[in-house]
């Protein structure tokens, strides 16, 4: 089942075409890579998604309804959750503070209610304040609940942004460059909690650029270069596709005769 | 089965530390010494200069919500306490209403004005905010000081004393009672504001506006709100001030004042409840002690400024915990 559609997106910045004509659709419960090339759009478009940029051209759709031109609080209400490929943590948090920001839109909290601290507003802390710490060990960063978020080491910054997407419940998690700067074991873990998720029914359109990790853990790709999509399909239908092997992959073998020439 | 006892037990652990946390430690500490203070104040010259202090407190704990928490600066504070002031001083004066509806209508009144002031400019980033503010505290107070068939013009104008149920509430020892619990209630619904999901939010877009708005915090509205609220706080304290004092004039408008809210929370410590009361017990009271050095006042009182702002650069309170936390943790 389609959750999210996207209908014939552009953008413009100027005189730079960051992104002409996409479409692409996310079913339910799958995994969907966005992949190619620095200077593709990948990023443009997950803030098109998330109503960061508004389009120039065309449509974003979630479970049928018209997000186009809404602000991003709006598109988050929608149920659109993301991560930043730089880092937007809560610096001025705690990692705990910063997941249960992440509960915004789940507390019905009237500005009255918290400024008088109801019985029933103390209830619901405390409750925001269990489902925290619940994402936190489903991220598996238990020990560092109450650490300043300032003094976490990046790997684990990473995992507190994707706690702090998915405390709103989003129906689409959006992962910009998850894996981006971490080793080996953490990208490891990186990829085995994307699966996790997965199983657990979460949408996800991951934006990556470790092959591998989008290898294992995708349903589907989505091949973007220089603004425009350049192929679509399951990891291996994509990885044999000879036009992405051109433009990204590389892998080529005539590239290396020539080389070895 | 493990991972839930251990959720029913953890919401009362901390409760046996609960004397050690911040908020009720540092609100019984407030209370205590505003209960205590009378045993060290001689004369009524004390109490003036206290309720001056606990007013004063009062806006700049609104202020702090707005400067520190989220990250906007208003430069018309000032107009606000007066609007509050004279607004309750004529109603209740010039049209004969009783306080007990002067007061609330013309903090209430001056809440929408804020809300008018702060909806266009609190759309956009940046700090439009502060040139509106800045704009609409220069036009009341020239209009407080030209009107003056009404407002009584730079001269001022007399405020009648506040009357409930035939009992007229004078004296520097009730005002202080009054104004001290003022304080202590308004600094409970502060921190009580700060621990809750829309505090949170405030302190959210302060770290990150971007990932805020994506967790559907919608900035505008949260800034306006903690803009509005700061906004009804200093024109409460202004009009407790003209109530008390029986008298206002347009210097409680003027710009200098406005600065010297913004001064007193910067001193004290942004994005702390209780710097804001430090911040203005303390720069309310130095020009008092400074005045036996006549000349050379505002001098000591400029490098007292500084020598703060070097030296704590975080302001007094955030700056002291930050070094007490240091010093126990060797």
């Amino acid at each position: 089942m389609t959750v999210l559609v996207i209908e014939n997106l552009g953008k413009s910045f100027g005189g730079v075409r960051a992104m002409q004509g996409v479409s692409f659709q996310v079913r339910r419960g799958a995994v969907h890579s966005i992949i190619g090339p620095n200077g593709a759009g990948k990023t443009t478009l997950l803030n098109m998604l998330t109503g960061l940029y508004v389009p120039d051209t065309g449509r974003v759709l979630l479970d049928g309804r018209d997000l186009t031109g809404l602000g991003p609080h709006q598109f988050a209400a929608a149920g659109v959750g993301r991560t930043f490929q730089n880092l937007q943590v809560f610096f001025n948090m705690s990692a705990l503070e910063n997941v249960m920001t992440g509960r915004h839109l789940r507390e019905a909290a009237s500005l009255l209610a918290c400024l008088l601290r109801t019985p029933s507003r103390v209830r619901a802390e405390a409750a925001c304040r269990d489902h925290a710490r619940e994402l936190l060990h489903r991220v598996g960063l238990d020990e560092w609940a109450d650490a300043a978020a300032d003094a976490m080491p990046y790997g684990a910054l990473k995992r507190l942004e994707i706690a702090r997407a998915l405390a709103a419940e989003p129906s689409v998690l959006l992962l910009d460059e998850p894996a981006a700067g971490l080793n080996a074991t953490e990208a490891h873990e990186i990829d085995a909690l994307i699966k996790r998720l997965a199983g657990e029914g979460v949408t996800v359109v991951l934006v990556e650029h470790n092959m591998r990790l989008v290898m294992e853990v995708s349903d589907h790709l989505l091949v973007l270069d220089h603004g425009r999509k350049l192929a679509e399909g399951t990891p291996d239908e994509v990885s044999r596709n000879p036009a992405v092997i051109e433009a990204y992959l590389g892998v080529a073998e005539p590239a290396l005769e020539a080389s070895d020439a | 089965m493990a991972h839930a006892a251990l959720s029913v037990s953890e919401p009362t652990a901390p409760g046996s530390r609960r004397w050690m946390q911040p908020r009720t430690g540092g609100l019984a500490l407030l209370a205590g010494v505003i209960v205590l203070l009378p045993l060290v104040m001689r004369n009524n010259y004390f109490y003036e200069i206290a309720i001056l202090v606990a007013l004063n407190a009062i806006v700049c704990v609104g202020l702090n919500l707005l400067i520190g928490y989220a990250g906007q600066i208003s430069l018309g504070h000032a107009g606000f306490f007066a609007l509050g002031g004279y607004g309750s001083a004529l109603l209740a004066g010039t049209a004969g209403w009783p306080v007990w509806a002067s007061l609330p209508f013309a903090v209430a009144a001056v809440g929408v004005l804020a809300l008018l002031v702060g909806r266009p400019t609190l759309r956009l980033r940046g700090h439009y905010l502060a040139m509106a503010t800045l704009g609409l505290g220069v036009i009341v107070s020239i209009v407080l000081s030209t009107e003056d068939k009404l407002t009584g013009g730079p001269d001022g104008l007399s405020v009648p004393p506040i009357v409930l149920f035939g009992w007229t509430v004078q004296g520097e020892h009730t005002w202080y009672a009054i104004v001290g619990a003022a304080l202590v209630g308004t600094v409970w619904l502060a921190l009580n504001l700060i621990e809750s999901p829309a505090g949170r939010a405030l302190r959210a877009l302060h770290g990150s506006e971007v990932a805020a708005q994506t967790l559907g915090i919608d900035a505008a509205r949260h800034k306006l709100r903690v803009f509005v609220i700061s906004a009804v706080l200093a024109a409460l304290a202004g009009a407790l001030m003209a109530h008390y004092a029986g008298f206002i004039t347009p210097a409680k408008a003027s710009f200098m004042h406005s600065v010297e809210l913004v001064i007193m929370v910067v001193f004290g410590g942004m994005a702390s409840v209780f710097g804001a009361v430090v911040g203005a017990a303390v720069l309310t009271t130095l020009p008092q002690v400074l005045t036996v050095l006549k000349d050379y006042e505002m001098m000591v009182f400029g490098a007292v400024l500084i020598a703060t702002m070097v030296f704590l650069p975080q302001g007094i309170v955030p700056s002291l915990q930050r070094l007490f936390a240091l010093s126990r943790r060797r």
